[in-house]
């Protein structure tokens, strides 16, 4: 009994650190979003190649997309554009970039410097559809199936061996998913 | 007196500078709400800071979004409901009671309970062991004589 009693406060700190070591491993930018498991919201925006022309997320029903959240101002998608542009090779996913709140010319020319990874970009200069997606920090990057639901998010860039371990097991299941 | 009309003037200034662009109001209820609501939302880019209180890019456009929906006749739980629809619980600085935030506001109230128990646990502790090594009858009187012995000697 006396021998618990003068154990308590190394139990306590124990327990403690475990706590704090949990909360130092945490992303505090990694917040789970409320969309996953539920239908990506509409839009109909015009698209960066031809803008006359407008895509809508009813255009893309039947098949599995990515829409990747993207800037020419924003600096870590720098980053993470090798990656998205070799699993553009791999033709495993339909890619769709939002490009966020920038200017038609800067992306042109950004997407000219540094290759286009994307089927397709719609362009939301006002931010509007970022908010209804609950974009904070581009580059994000959502998983969307084939009946329109998102099913998983990325937020930050894609790092080396995100692909691999998240993106093309996930891909791939979705693929064999029925419409 | 120009430089005390002047200070006054200044400090007056302080907390319009707050937010940068100007959002008119005609009904002041809807402008209640909208301060309201830009205080107690989170700014997700920086995030220990209100949308009222951040100047990043998002948090303005968040402040466009309260004051648009608040001229288009929306309530202040609309607003709420379209933020947490999108950004989650986390988007407000005091969440809505429920499933995911139970822990959140019952935690504090749990701890000090705890607190309390032991607290009380301990002090019943001391009393007890208290009596236990009080002398009895014998043992005073015994105590007695040995102090009454050491004296005589």
């Amino acid at each position: 009994m006396l021998k618990l009693k003068y154990l308590m406060p190394l139990l306590l700190f124990v327990v403690l650190a475990v706590f704090l070591a949990i909360g130092l491993r945490l992303n505090p930018k990694d917040i789970p979003s409320p969309l996953i498991d539920k239908p990506a919201p509409a839009f109909s925006l015009p698209i960066l190649e031809t803008p006359e022309k407008i895509l809508s997320q009813q255009d893309l029903k039947g098949r599995v997309w990515l829409l990747n959240v993207w800037a020419s101002w924003c600096v870590s998608c720098r980053q993470e554009h090798p990656l998205l542009l070799e699993l553009a090779k791999r033709k495993l996913v339909t890619i769709v970039g939002l490009n966020y709140k920038d200017e038609a010319q800067a992306a042109t020319q950004w997407l000219q410097q540094l290759g286009n990874p994307y089927d397709m970009s719609i362009m939301d200069s006002d931010g509007r559809v970022g908010i209804d997606y609950g974009v904070y920090g581009v580059p994000e990057t959502f998983v969307v199936d084939k009946r329109g639901v998102i099913r998983y998010k990325h937020t930050g860039p894609v790092e080396p061996g995100d692909i691999e371990r998240i993106f093309l097991p996930l891909l791939q299941t979705l693929n064999l998913e029925p419409a | 007196m120009k430089t005390l009309i002047a200070l006054v003037l200044c400090l007056l200034a302080l907390p319009v500078s707050a937010v940068v662009e100007y959002h008119p109001f005609t009904d002041p209820a809807k402008e209640q709400a909208y301060q309201t609501l830009i205080s107690e939302l989170r700014c997700l880019v920086c995030q220990n800071q209100t949308i009222a209180d951040s100047n990043a890019d998002l948090a303005k456009d968040l402040r466009q979004q309260v004051y648009d929906m608040l001229q288009q006749g929306k309530t202040q739980q609309d607003v709420v409901d379209f933020m947490t629809q999108r950004y989650g619980d986390f988007v407000m600085y005091r969440p809505a009671f429920g499933m995911k935030t139970g822990l959140l506001w019952l935690g504090p109230i749990a701890f000090l309970l705890i607190g309390i128990v032991t607290v009380v646990l301990l002090a019943r502790h001391k009393k007890n062991t208290a009596a236990q090594t009080a002398l009895d009858g014998r043992q005073k009187t015994k105590l007695n004589e040995l102090l009454q012995q050491g004296e005589e000697d």
